[in-house]
């Protein structure tokens, strides 16, 4: 696997011509929203990449599981490449909720569930790869690497529940159905033009991120080999 | 000396090998008590700290209780929990407990139950110090049942998560950032039952934090039990 | 009683042992020598169920690893450089603790017998932590012996021991060895393994590259051979 094989750069194409699309989309097509303004159009983006984060994260869990039962290390692989590129994305969902919140409650942070539990997810993906850093030997690292995203997957969802059900004093904010909750709005049709394509859009540019990801890390491994190869 | 060799006679089942292990680490304990003397000090420090940084007057107190409760039992147990499984990695001795013909589980149980236990006492402490300075009736059969809930799937995770930290590199602040996003949901649940049962709201409030503890250790527990041979073997 | 073929075990991509070839009959007292990093221990740990092969056939007293490591362990006795005692139980305590966990029905009597054998009997009672070096590592051999394995395997028992605690501990490896145990012992100290084993073995660079019994020494000097073995 010297270059990189056809079929992936034309997804880096369209991955990039995607994004395009959703931009125009979102920034320019969809109709104003009556209440909150332009920045309302941050909704698009912010939830698009809560969903790639999401799909990163079951990705992690099911890489890891996978690993866990056979031992090869390609699992182990496509766990990093789905934990970075759910880290990044979920980063980036939290600082798009925070530039919508801040106009419309004036804060810069609602410990709205879902972004609570987002922010949680980070803090597990730091520890995840402060425990890998920490690990020597290639084999013990992975294993532990999938240990703890099994125990991280498993935790998150509960820790949502949690949240949401018991902690009454902040409720779910951005985008709910609740009509009696700032911040929510219906959906007109040009609207979910612009939302169904950014979700579309950028589960491409996940697939795409993801198969780069992990082809960077196959090479990484090759490069270490060859290494030790030259020092014998 | 009999020249010939002959093999145990029974195997050790895994309930003998677990209390063994457990026996072992309350033994152990029971006289150095580094462990739990640094756990109390230190949790009586943290209440002590709540004090002069938050001024609570007595309508605040009877809010923040379960959460400078549990605030100082998450962070006392990680002390606990470190020193368990340094005991262990220091001399080799994990080795020791490798060799042995049991199952692997037998082991992470035993230490469940001896950092639970460790954590327990401090905790049947901490509770009356905290009732006697704060004058809050904390003698109530819910919230001593929701504190023995919470300190089991914290123990269970944590000490799953210490077998792994200890072994890294960066052993000492590790295992506090591996364990505390993941235990977020026994703290919520856990002052949410708490706060429920100290002001005496209605038990259908209280049922649902209740059974997502219950529900997080048995979770919790099961995983651990299933994973834990790939975090000791090499 | 112990068979090891083309046994290979790498740490992530580095080989430390290739294709490694070992027999050892009942009853023989095997010296394995060889230079730091040969990958003496990392043998030792995979005989003594510690550490998994990567490729390669190992069984140990009729079972194979790591399939069947359980019955394998119950019928092992490993004493490595690291005591793996528990310093703040006394010398009884800990006998009992690893007789609990073997499994033995008969521990008071038994206990009794080991420190009689390894001449700790008057220290039963006291913590290990206030024992020499010498003394823990004569209380791990009776830890190792508890259970009246027939195998045992000792990894640089020597190591740290003054003169005087050396030559106890030959008579305790003698004794041990003369109850009919298959006895494998890595060692840096040629001078010991000399007075001790039937049979030296030479591990280098991950494989064993030459094999003597005592009688095929002859007078030639174990040093000797060892040099040669290693020059080649």
């Amino acid at each position: 696997m010297q270059s990189k094989p056809s079929a992936l750069k034309i997804l880096d194409v369209a991955s990039v011509l995607a994004l395009a699309v959703a931009i125009y989309l979102a920034l320019i097509y969809a109709p104003e929203e009556a209440t909150m303004g332009q920045v309302q159009r941050v909704f698009y983006f912010h939830i698009a990449t809560a969903w790639v984060g999401m799909l990163g994260f079951v990705a992690a869990a099911v890489a890891g599981i996978a690993y866990l039962r056979t031992q090869n290390p390609k699992w182990d692989i496509a766990e990093v490449a789905a934990v970075e590129i759910s880290a990044v994305f979920f980063f980036i969902t939290i600082v798009l909720g925070s530039i919508w919140a801040r106009p419309i409650w004036n804060t810069w942070w609602t410990w709205d569930p879902r972004l609570t539990t987002a922010a949680i997810t980070e803090l597990i993906y730091v520890a995840y790869f402060m425990l890998r850093e920490g690990v020597e030997d290639p084999d013990r690292r992975a294993r532990f690497g999938a240990v703890y995203t099994l125990i991280g997957s498993l935790s998150v969802p509960i820790t949502f529940f949690s949240i949401r059900l018991f902690r009454t004093i902040h409720p779910v904010v951005i985008g709910s159905a609740d009509p009696s909750a700032t911040g929510t709005f219906a959906m007109v049709p040009g609207m979910q033009v612009a939302f169904f394509f950014a979700l579309f859009a950028f589960t491409v540019i996940f697939i795409d991120l993801f198969w780069n990801r992990i082809r960077m890390g196959q090479l990484a491994a090759k490069v270490e080999q060859l290494k030790l190869n030259l020092m014998h | 000396m009999a020249a010939t060799v002959h093999y145990p006679t029974t195997n050790a089942s895994f309930l003998k090998a677990t209390l063994a292990v457990t026996w072992k680490d309350l033994a152990a304990e029971f006289r150095s008590r580094e462990l739990f003397s640094a756990m109390l000090v230190f949790s009586l420090l943290v209440i002590l700290i709540f004090n002069f940084a938050l001024e609570l007057d007595i309508a605040t107190r009877q809010t923040v209780t379960a959460g400078v409760l549990w605030v100082t039992f998450a962070f006392a147990g990680t002390l606990g929990l470190n020193r368990s499984m340094a005991v262990e990695k220091d001399r080799g001795c994990l080795d020791g407990l490798l060799l042995a013909p049991v199952d692997r589980a037998a082991i992470y149980f035993g230490k469940v139950i001896s950092n639970l236990v460790f954590m327990l006492i401090v905790e049947a402490i901490v509770v009356p110090v905290y009732s006697f300075l704060y004058n809050v009736n904390l003698f109530n059969a819910g919230l001593l049942l929701v504190i023995l809930l919470g300190s089991i799937g914290y123990i269970a995770v944590g000490t799953l998560l210490a077998s792994m930290a200890i072994q890294a590199r960066t052993r000492d602040v590790l295992l506090p950032i591996l364990l505390f996003p993941v235990v977020v949901p026994v703290l919520i649940a856990a002052v949410k039952a708490s706060e429920g049962f100290l002001t005496g709201s209605d038990f259908s409030t209280i049922y649902s934090p209740l059974s997502l503890l219950i529900g997080y250790d048995v979770i919790f527990i099961a995983i651990a039990f299933m994973v834990f041979d790939y975090v000791v073997e090499e | 009683m112990i068979t090891v073929q083309k046994l290979v075990k790498r740490f992530g991509m580095k080989t430390v042992l290739r294709g490694l070839d070992f027999e050892v009959q009942p009853g023989e007292f095997v010296a394995i020598l060889g230079p730091n990093g040969a990958g003496k221990t990392t043998f030792l740990r995979i005989l003594s169920s510690l550490s998994r092969p990567s490729l390669g056939a190992v069984s140990v007293a009729g079972y194979r690893l790591p399939d069947q490591a359980a019955s394998v362990r119950a019928r092992l006795g490993v004493v490595s450089h690291l005591p793996l005692l528990y310093g703040d139980l006394t010398a009884e305590e800990n006998l009992r603790f690893f007789g609990r966990m073997y499994g033995i029905s008969n521990i008071d009597s038994r206990i009794t017998e080991v420190l009689e054998m390894i001449g700790l009997a008057s220290r039963r009672r006291d913590l290990v932590r206030t024992f020499s070096r010498g003394m823990q590592q004569r209380l791990a051999i009776g830890r190792a012996v508890f259970h009246d394995p027939e195998v045992m395997l000792f990894d640089e028992p020597y190591t740290g021991l003054d003169q005087d605690a050396s030559a106890m501990l030959d008579d305790v490896l003698r004794s041990v060895a003369a109850q009919g145990r298959t006895v494998v012992m890595t060692s840096h100290d040629l001078m010991r393994a000399e007075e001790l084993a039937t049979r030296f073995d030479i591990l280098s660079r991950g494989m064993i590259t030459a094999s003597a019994t005592r009688k095929g020494l002859g007078r030639s000097n174990l040093l000797t051979f060892y040099k040669k073995a290693l020059a080649s």
